[in-house]
């Protein structure tokens, strides 16, 4: 994509200065508290109701109030808007609006080369030497790295409209970017009236008045638009993140428990359900910690209302042996892990697909679950009501994968339409036959009926210790094994009802990119681009990671070469002291390598963000050539 | 058994129907010869048969341990869980399923070591359930460790020269906690009057908490002994809104005290004593809130509902499509 060229003085809007294109990618920084991020979900949601396809990502400092013009205090938002649909974040920002010199610095990396940065330019005349000289030598910088640096004095124009600039300089900025955008400045007054909704009249005038500034500038003092046309959608369409996406999913399967504790970057999910369950019936129960949560949702399982507890890396590894309690007492329970960067605390707030292994194999001893893994927000939605299905039906764990990126990323996807069947069944209260076990394993499926309190004749006293059909502590070892069996069956009996993800491209060919979860928008608008080349590329994503579909293998060995991405560890080839020996391959790469003994490569990144189109292209490209 | 002949409609079972002790036991119990484990099982079925309380609308839960062996013992629902989590189960049961009876069984490792987070939580929810401290101030399951209710300076496998710490009073413990709103203790040699205060705990609307002295044979042969054979070890706590002995039970155990469950001050000096062992109810307060209660678990959600609120839900975040 072209950059854009910003004349340094004012003239009349040329033609040649209109630029038409199909999509753009923006940034909003600032210090926190500025109001970069309202700001920048404000841009977007005017961008997806005009009809643009639109992804956008929170910029988050790990502190909730870091110092003011630090380069790691920046915070904002990421708009990638298009006149197509978007299904990720997109490559380096276009065109970037920043509050002060310093937040910017933390997000060159992300520029394009040649970017626009519209900068504040109060600070050139600061009062503080060292902030006036730090301004100013960065804005030099700037332009010798060849950005086309545009300082706007945005304090000063929002004085001429408010006593406090601090407070509104967000939605001047909004303005401007509607200016350059030409976006429908009623749309625009509309969303400032929604997000003061419950503020006076004043307010929102004053933001209005703020709003109209910034377009009149941008106006005025710039030659330049960016055109890119919107298609309005023929269906109705949902914004949403991950998160709320997943508080949805809840409510439509049904589950009325939720059992949490907080944790970035989960924790909004249960924000958002607590305040729709206040309406719809159920609860979110805060525990004490996360051992605390998994357990007070067994409970809840176990009396029959299937529950959801939802977490993050470090409350994901606390519920290990709950998880395992589950599995062997065969109660349905759904965990969501939104994934962060690990190990440990880790990085709370930044994006990584680390806990797969962990998911897969976590809790001691042999405890198969199902695992299943988001690969766009919409999915996320979809894979909790499957989840309880699933749960419920196989009276198993499932896991929902998720991660930063899915969580805190805004897209719009297709609304969901009411299905009565993702409903909850109401709790069996009818009589148990007389005699009945509460393990009678089929021999078939490993499948076992559930006896929920209340049942008569159903009592019994489930048990995580070794135990016979009657839920009986087992001394010999021989139903030890059965028990076993029967636990592993149910996932044969699963796997084989699943279909086999359909591949993106061709069904053989040169390479094939295989990826999971929050990866896949990135992943397949990668391979897009390469075969539009020529290139004999496709794409295969994995939803269920455990048990695996059917004909998994069939596809992996229809291409010369299989290269898996991820947002995970892996050594690379050429590492220094590595060699097959002892080389550590990313997750899906060592499942997949051992389940079907293809010499699968793996290429990762643990950059603590989504892994851009770009990136991977040229890692294609280097595999290719 | 006392059937209830008047009105046969307010007891589930009368008549020839009715449970009896028998009909709430399921396995038979493989705690060691003389452990008090025995006694506390006894009592609770001898509970639940004088209530005939529905067995398929009782569960009982547990941690692990020796005494967490309970609910297997027991042929209502049962839950064996995992050490130290035996509350948050029950709780995530209550709070699904409030008609239910919900027991706790927990000893001095599960509740006051590794759940101890949990302990001190549940007491604070105070969902209504009737919790068992089965305290035999030592690990009995692991053999012999050492448990935060050890006396100090036992002996065990953990602590050879005698256990080093001074030992946590659950009861001190539990009326220190915002929202307690039922503790009393028992000893599992006096099976009476244990009856009496697990009828007291079931029926406070709360969480009841009930530190019963439990004897480990096998590991403690001497600790209990000598507190067994002297009645004065013990000092009753009476009330006419508490426990109100037998005159039988009352002439054996003449070291008793007035005590109103009401007073939360007298509770915490009669807790902080443990010798005389104080049996009773130290306090009561069913004015505390529950937990359970702060949702509304009437409103039945059907597809239908759910459905007509995911959809108002929808509508807030919906772009529509071009006319
Ligand atoms: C997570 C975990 N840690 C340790 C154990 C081993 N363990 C089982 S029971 C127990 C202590 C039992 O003591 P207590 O709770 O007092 O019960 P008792 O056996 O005395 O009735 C321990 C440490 C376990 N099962 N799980
Ligand atoms: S070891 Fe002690 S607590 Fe355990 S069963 Fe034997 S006597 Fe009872
Ligand atoms: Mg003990």
């Amino acid at each position: 994509m072209k950059t854009i060229d910003l004349p340094k003085s004012s003239t009349a809007l040329r033609e040649g200065n209109v630029r038409n294109l199909t999509e753009h990618v923006v940034e909003i920084v600032s210090d926190s508290g500025e109001g970069a991020q309202k700001c920048g979900q404000s841009f977007g949601t005017i961008a997806a109701r005009m009809g643009y396809g639109v992804w956008t990502v929170e910029i988050i400092p790990a502190e909730i109030q870091p110092p003011a013009r630090s380069v790691a205090g920046a915070s904002g938002n990421r708009i990638r808007f298009a006149s197509s649909p978007v299904t990720n974040g997109g490559d380096d920002a276009d065109l970037v609006i920043a509050l002060n010199e310093q937040v910017l610095l933390g997000r060159v990396g992300e520029m394009k080369p040649g970017c626009t940065i519209l900068l504040e330019n109060k600070w050139k005349d600061d009062p503080d030497s060292s902030v006036a000289g730090a301004y100013q030598r960065t804005v030099d910088d700037l332009d010798q790295a060849g950005f086309k640096v545009r300082e706007v004095p945005m304090e000063e124009e929002c004085l001429k409209h408010v006593s406090n600039a601090r407070r509104g300089k967000n939605m001047f900025v909004l303005g401007l970017l509607c200016g350059i955008y030409e976006f429908d400045t009623q749309l625009a007054r509309e969303q400032i009236e929604s997000i003061f909704a419950k503020k006076s009249r004043a307010v929102i005038d004053a933001n209005v008045g703020l709003l109209e500034a910034g377009f009149a500038w941008a106006r005025e003092n710039f030659d330049l638009r960016i055109r890119i046309p919107a298609t309005r959608p023929d269906q109705p369409l949902v914004v949403a993140n991950g998160n709320t996406a997943i508080a949805l999913g809840i409510v439509a399967s049904g589950m009325k428990t939720c059992a949490m504790y907080p944790i970035t970057p989960a924790t909004s999910a249960s924000h958002y359900l607590s305040e729709i369950f206040e309406k719809v019936g159920g609860f979110v129960h805060q525990a004490e910690d996360e051992i605390a949560a998994c357990c007070f949702a067994i409970g809840a399982s176990y009396a029959g209302s299937c529950a959801v507890t939802i977490t993050s890396g470090p409350g994901y590894s606390l519920k290990q042996e709950a998880i395992g309690l589950a599995v062997m007492a065969e109660i349905p329970l759904v965990v969501v892990n939104v994934q962060r960067g690990g190990p440990s605390t880790g990085q709370p707030t930044k994006v990584e697909q680390g806990d797969l292994l962990t998911t897969v194999f976590g809790s001691h001893g042999d405890a198969p679950k199902i695992v299943i893994a988001a690969a766009s927000i919409e999915d996320c939605f979809y894979s909790i009501i499957t989840a309880r299905k699933i749960a419920e039906t196989f009276n198993m764990v499932v896991v929902v994968l998720t991660d930063a990126s899915l969580a805190t990323a805004q897209t719009l996807f297709p609304r969901p339409r009411y299905d009565e069947s993702w409903h909850a069944p109401p709790i069996d209260q009818s009589p148990v036959p007389k005699g009945a076990l509460r393990y009678d394993w089929d021999p078939e499926t490993g499948l076992a009926r559930r006896f929920i309190p209340g049942q008569p004749n159903g009592m019994h006293a489930v048990t995580g210790l070794a135990h016979d059909r009657r839920s009986r502590v087992a001394y010999d070892p021989r139903i030890n094994q059965e028990g076993l069996q029967n636990r592993s069956k149910k996932l044969v009996t699963l796997q084989k009802t699943l279909k086999t993800p359909p591949v993106f491209g061709d069904g053989e060919g040169d390479l094939l990119v295989v990826g999971w979860g929050s990866t896949r928008g990135a992943i397949e608008e990668a391979v897009r681009r390469v075969r539009s080349e020529g290139e004999k590329v496709s794409a295969l994503h994995l939803r269920f990671i455990q048990p695996m579909p059917p004909g998994i293998g069939d596809i992996l060995r229809r291409f010369e070469r299989v290269l898996i991405v991820e947002n995970n560890w892996s050594d690379r080839a050429d590492g220094a002291g590595i060699d097959e020996d002892n080389r550590r391959y990313s997750a899906l790469a060592l499942l997949l390598r051992a389940r079907y003994l293809v010499d699968a490569d793996c290429w990762s990144e643990v950059m603590g963000q989504a892994i851009k189109p770009a990136t991977i292209e040229n890692v294609i490209r280097e595999k290719l050539s | 058994m006392t059937t209830c002949n008047l009105i046969p409609e307010c007891c589930r079972h009368s008549g020839d129907d009715a449970l009896t002790v028998e009909d709430y036991g399921r396995a038979l119990p493989r705690w060691c010869l003389g452990c008090g484990d025995h006694a506390i099982l006894a009592a609770v079925q001898r509970f639940c048969r004088d209530e005939q309380l529905p067995p398929e609308k009782t569960v009982c839960v547990s941690g692990i341990g020796c005494s967490s062996r309970f609910p297997h013992y027991m042929e209502t629902y049962g839950f064996h869980g995992i050490h130290g989590r035996a509350l948050p189960i029950a709780e995530g049961i209550k709070m699904a399923r409030p008609e239910l009876n919900v027991f706790v069984s927990t000893g001095d490792g599960d509740c006051c070591s590794i759940g101890a987070a949990h302990w001190i939580h549940a007491i604070r929810y105070n969902m209504d359930m009737t919790v068992l401290l089965h305290d035999n101030e030592i690990y009995g399951l692991t053999k012999k460790q050492a448990s935060p209710t050890s006396p100090r300076g036992l002996t065990t496998n953990t602590t050879p020269r005698g256990s080093y710490l001074n030992p946590l009073n659950p009861l001190s413990a539990t009326l220190g906690v915002a929202n307690v709103s039922f503790v009393a203790q028992a000893v599992d040699w006096i099976p009476d009057i244990l009856h009496e205060i697990i009828r007291m705990a079931y029926h406070h609307k709360g969480f009841s908490f009930v530190r019963i002295l439990q004897r480990c044979p096998a590991y403690l042969p001497n600790t209990f002994e000598a507190r067994v054979k002297d009645p004065s070890s013990v000092r009753l706590l009476t009330h006419e809104d508490g426990l109100v002995p037998t005159p039988a039970i009352a002439r054996v155990y003449g070291n008793q005290e007035e005590h109103d469950p009401l007073d939360i001050h007298r509770a915490r000096e009669i807790a902080s004593v443990s010798d005389p062992i104080p049996v009773g109810i130290l306090y009561r307060d069913p004015a505390v809130p529950r937990y359970e209660d702060s949702f509304d678990s009437d409103r039945t959600d059907t597809a239908e509902t759910t459905g007509t609120a995911l959809e108002r839900e929808l509508d807030k975040i919906t772009i529509q499509a071009s006319a």
